[in-house]
C-alpha cells in the first residue's frame, strides 16, 4: 500500500515537522525551550550543527542530540551564542554616556542587567564606560546568559587580538577619550582585558524564556538577543523586563528592535528613539 | 499562481543597478521588494534607503525586527544585520558573516526560499563575490522564479556569473534596465 506522503514541494513542511520534533525532544530531555525561537534563524543554526555533526537530516541530528549530551552542548552553543562586538553601534554608547549616565549619577547606587550577555563584549564595553564616568564604585552589573559556557568565556575577558583595531575604532566613535589599549594586555593572539573592570560584575546563568525576575534594576540592556525569539516569547521577555525595572528605569534594545508592539509600550517613553533607549514611566 | 515577494541581492555596483531597476518599475508591480546590498559595517544608518527613495514613489525602509512585510514597499537590509523573512514578517540576525558579508544575500534568499517557495522571485545583480549563488539555487529549487543581471552588462560580472553557474541558469538573464519589464510580465501580466 502506498502511503499518502506530501509532494516534493511540500518538503519544507516535512522539515518543519522535524524541527518541531527536535525542539520538543530537547525541551523534554534537557529543559531548554527553543520552541518559541524565530524559525528562519533557527533553521540556519540547526543546519550549521547538522554540517558540524556530518548528518543529512534533522531526524539524524535529533537522535544524536537525545542520546549524546555532548552533541547537545555543541548545539546549545550554536543556538545561544549571539555574535557581537565591543561598542557595537558606537552611537548607542555615546547616547548612553550623554543621556543615561546623568540619570545614574542621581542615584547613590544602581544596578544594571545585561540580559543575554553572551561572550561578554557588551559587559566590558559598559564597564569601561562606567569606569571612565567614575561610576564603577556605585553601579553593579549583572550579566546573565542561558549558556554557562559563554558566561565562562565572558568571565575570562579575552577577546581576539585581531578585533582590537575594529573595537578601538568603535570605542573612539562611542565617545571614548583614553587610549583603548590601556584596557588590555596582548597575550598570544588574545587581548586580556583588565580584571579590575569586572571585579564587581555578577555573572550568572539565567534563561529569559523560563526564569523569573531576580532583582530590581535601574538599567536593563538586551540588545540583539530577542531578534532570535518569535513574537509571543518577545512579549514574555518584555513583561519580565517591565517587572524587573524600577520606576524611571532604562531599557536599551538593539538598533532594529522596537518596544512598539510590546504589551508594555504604554509604560515607556522614548529617551533616545534612534538609539532605542526607553524609560519606564509607569 | 501569483508572486508575493521579490528578493534582490547586490554587491559592488549595486547602488547604481538598484537605482536603475527602481527607475523602471511600474506602480502596478506591487509585491514587496527586499534588498540585501553589501556595504561597510559603519555605513550611516538609513543612508542607502534614503538614496533609493529618490528613485521610487513607494516607501523604502530598513525594517525593524518582526516588522510585517507589506506590498508596494521596498525593504533594505540594515547594515551589519542579516535580514531574513518569515511568512509575512521580517527577522534580523547578527550571526557570523556569510560569504564575508552581513547582510548576506544567501541568508536572505534561503529564508525566502523556505517561507515563500514558488511565490518568490529572486534577482542577483552586479557584484564581485559569490554571495547569492547558493540562495538563488535555493529559490529555484523551491519553485520560485529567478532573474540574473546579464553579466556582460554588469559593473562587476563575477557575482551574476557565479549565480548562473551554481543555479544552472535562470528564468531570465537581462540587462538591469530590462528587469522591470520582466517583473511586470511576471507579476501583472499573469493576472490578466
Amino acid at each position: 500500500m502506498a502511503l499518502p506522503v506530501g509532494r516534493p514541494e511540500e518538503e519544507s513542511g516535512l522539515e518543519q515537522i522535524e524541527v518541531d520534533l527536535l525542539l520538543e525532544g530537547i525541551y523534554r530531555r534537557y529543559g531548554f525551550d527553543f520552541r518559541e525561537y524565530a524559525p528562519a534563524s533557527l533553521r540556519r543554526r540547526l543546519r550549521r550543527r547538522m554540517d558540524g555533526e556530518r548528518v543529512e537530516t534533522l531526524s539524524a541530528l535529533q537522535s544524536l542530540v537525545l542520546h549524546d549530551p555532548q552533541v547537545m552542548e555543541r548545539l546549545l552553543l550554536d543556538l545561544s551564542i549571539n555574535v557581537t562586538a565591543m561598542f557595537r553601534d558606537p552611537t548607542f554608547f555615546l547616547a548612553f554616556r550623554r543621556q543615561v549616565v546623568p540619570l545614574l549619577r542621581t542615584y547613590p547606587f544602581s544596578r544594571i542587567w545585561v540580559a543575554g550577555c553572551s561572550t561578554g563584549e557588551e559587559v566590558y564595553s559598559l564597564a569601561i564606560l562606567l569606569a571612565e564616568e567614575r561610576l564603577s564604585e556605585r553601579t553593579r552589573i549583572y550579566a546573565t546568559d542561558i549558556n554557562e559556557a559563554v558566561i565562562d568565556v565572558a568571565r575570562l575577558g579575552v577577546f581576539p587580538l585581531e578585533k582590537m583595531q575594529e573595537y578601538t575604532h568603535n570605542y573612539i566613535r562611542a565617545g571614548g577619550t583614553r587610549a583603548f589599549s590601556k584596557y588590555y594586555v596582548a597575550r598570544y593572539d588574545g587581548a586580556q582585558f583588565a580584571r579590575s573592570l569586572v571585579d564587581s560584575v555578577v555573572f550568572a546563568q539565567h534563561n529569559l524564556a523560563s526564569d523569573a525576575a531576580f532583582n530590581e534594576f535601574n538599567v536593563i540592556t538586551c540588545r540583539n538577543v530577542m531578534i532570535y525569539f518569535d513574537r509571543p516569547l518577545q512579549d514574555h521577555v518584555h513583561r519580565l523586563f517591565y517587572e524587573s525595572l524600577a520606576t524611571f528605569g532604562i531599557l536599551a534594545l538593539g538598533q532594529k528592535e522596537s518596544i512598539g508592539q510590546s504589551p508594555h509600550e504604554g509604560a515607556f517613553e522614548e529617551l533616545a528613539a534612534e538609539e532605542r533607549l526607553y524609560r519606564k514611566v509607569r | 499562481m501569483s508572486y508575493e515577494l521579490i528578493a534582490i541581492g547586490a554587491s559592488w555596483g549595486g547602488l547604481h543597478a538598484m537605482s536603475a531597476l527602481l527607475d523602471g518599475l511600474a506602480p502596478e508591480v506591487d509585491p514587496p521588494l527586499v534588498l540585501a546590498q553589501h556595504r561597510r559595517v559603519d555605513s550611516q544608518r538609513g543612508a542607502l534607503a534614503e538614496l533609493l527613495q529618490k528613485h521610487v514613489e513607494r516607501p523604502v525602509r530598513e525594517p525593524d525586527d518582526k516588522e510585517p512585510i507589506e506590498p508596494a514597499h521596498v525593504y533594505v537590509a540594515p547594515a551589519d544585520y542579516h535580514l531574513l523573512v518569515e511568512n509575512g514578517f521580517f527577522s534580523l540576525s547578527t550571526d557570523a558573516r556569510v560569504q564575508f558579508a552581513r547582510p548576506s544575500i544567501d541568508v536572505l534568499f534561503e529564508s525566502v526560499a523556505a517561507a515563500y517557495a514558488e511565490r518568490a522571485i529572486g534577482i542577483v545583480l552586479t557584484g564581485a563575490n559569490e554571495d547569492g549563488a547558493r540562495g538563488l539555487a535555493a529559490i529555484k529549487a523551491a519553485g520560485g522564479a529567478t532573474v540574473v543581471q546579464d553579466p556582460a552588462s554588469a559593473e562587476r560580472r563575477f557575482m551574476p556569473e557565479a549565480a548562473l553557474a551554481l543555479a544552472g541558469g535562470a528564468d531570465a538573464i537581462l540587462p538591469v534596465e530590462e528587469i522591470p519589464g520582466f517583473l511586470y510580465e511576471l507579476c501583472v501580466g499573469a493576472r490578466r
